[in-house]
């Protein structure tokens, strides 16, 4: 089963946007809600999950004639499991300035439907490159889906954006520590969890919105003129 | 049954694959995470115990002080200028809204504090997190107190009819930590002579107090 790069497209294409975890098939809503409170945080952990997801994309694709049918999901687990696990002791070995700051999100990876959900979905029954790429664009999906819920709900709640991000990625990415609104006390509520309910409905909808008006322009697309296209 | 037995197997080989890969990886970071928690240690120790007041290594320099009500025993690390102990810092927990508050107390021979620092909790971003230095200057409001200093009943916030600032919005979290804190003074009070011993005898101190106490 070589993937094609329409097949490709298609993987990418879902990852990002279409079934993204978050905004498209409603996954992982509990590690998103608990970390959305600023952009950083939500970077952090779409960039664990992105890792933990592409080990077991890949181990799960590797092995998937290996794994008997019938005991599947439990060996799933035990991939995923162990290398949530192996992730957890590299980063508090040595990358412990991150692990400080998302060390309490890392064993919610376990947890996270969206892993065992791409390695029965997709990963067993597809080649190695191809669960890649799907690993790539789903973790890519999540993780952008953290930061814009966790940009606005920072925006709204604290007035700044990437606060602490030189902490997480390093002095290099102080630039991306913004102070958008100076002196503002914020709205509280949307770094508390409720904040996260709202700013997720109000993306969803937005999403909602955005899909309807492209599926609208599509339909008659054959007959698509400039002109036709100005009428909208 | 020949089915069942082969999953079984392979689960069983999955299992074992899984059990190898875990203990290498952990024998391969054992070394450097107890060096990060050391690192993590020193760090917070010297947030209380202000650097000009020793030229010792904070963390070669221990005695263990049994806890209270046959709590966890109690790691004291103790700063010393030219061999005179200045200042010993140790661990102590409250109980806070989201959770347990741990702080780090440094407090100078007399029993004055030096400092307090919060090194792990998980209290309400926005509220209860103005305990945490990064986050305002209240902890910092311990700093020169003891324990007749204010006065037991002052241990409380300002609503409590104390001596502290109340955080905004927050009632439970400064209620633990000025508890913890006095606690650990108290705690301090009670094992000042087992904490404050030379180095060589303090297992000897340790003992004779806790005869005196039997």
């Amino acid at each position: 089963m070589a993937a094609s790069t329409s097949d490709l497209r298609t993987i990418v294409g879902d990852g990002l946007w279409h079934r993204n975890a978050v905004f498209g098939q409603m996954l992982s809503l509990c590690p998103t809600m608990a970390v959305t409170n600023t952009a950083t945080n939500g970077l952090g952990m779409g960039l664990a999950t992105l890792v933990v997801l592409t080990g077991s994309n890949l181990l799960v694709a590797g092995l998937r004639r290996t794994i008997p049918t019938d005991i599947r999901i439990p060996a799933f687990v035990l991939v995923i499991a162990t290398l949530v696990t192996v992730v957890e002791l590299v980063m508090n070995a040595w990358l412990h300035e991150l692990f400080k700051v998302l060390g309490l999100f890392i064993p919610l990876i376990v947890v996270n439907c969206l892993i065992l959900g791409r390695a029965e979905s997709f990963a067993s029954r597809h080649t190695v490159p191809a669960a890649l790429v799907d690993a790539l664009a789903m973790g890519f999906g999540f993780t952008a889906a953290l930061v814009v819920i966790g940009a606005v709900r920072e925006l709204l709640g604290s007035g700044t954006l990437f606060a602490d991000a030189a902490r997480l990625l390093g002095p290099g990415f102080a630039f991306l520590e913004v102070e958008v609104i100076p002196d503002f006390a914020g709205v509280l509520v949307m770094v508390l969890p409720p904040g996260g309910f709202l700013a997720l409905g109000f993306l969803l909808a937005g999403k909602r919105l955005l899909d309807r008006r492209a599926a609208r322009r599509r339909v008659p697309a054959p007959m698509v003129t400039p002109a036709a296209g100005a009428a909208e | 049954m020949v089915k069942l037995l082969q999953a079984a197997w392979g689960l069983g080989a999955f299992a074992c694959s899984a059990a190898v890969v875990l203990v290498s990886v952990d024998w391969l970071t054992a070394d450097a995470i107890r060096q990060r928690a050391r690192e993590d240690l020193e760090a917070s120790l010297t947030q209380v115990l202000p650097s000009q007041l020793y030229d010792n290594d904070l963390l070669a320099d221990t005695v263990t002080v049994p806890g209270d009500d046959g709590g966890p025993t109690v790691t004291v690390y103790r700063a010393r200028a030219s061999g005179r102990i200045t200042g010993v810092g140790f661990q102590v927990s409250g109980t806070g809204y989201g959770g347990p508050i741990r702080l780090v107390l440094g407090i100078d021979p007399g029993g004055r504090l030096l400092g307090v620092r919060v090194i792990a909790h998980s209290e309400t971003p926005g509220l209860g997190d103005g305990i945490d230095a990064a986050k305002g200057d209240w902890i910092a409001g311990f700093t020169g107190r003891a324990l007749g200093d204010p006065p037991l009943e002052g241990w409380a916030v300002r609503k409590d009819g104390g001596t502290f600032d109340q955080l905004s919005g927050a009632t439970i979290t400064p209620r633990a930590v000025i508890a913890a804190v006095r606690d650990g003074l108290r705690f301090f009070a009670a094992h000042r002579s087992a904490m404050l011993a030379p180095a060589a005898d303090a297992g000897t101190a340790a003992a004779l107090e806790a005869g005196k106490e039997a």
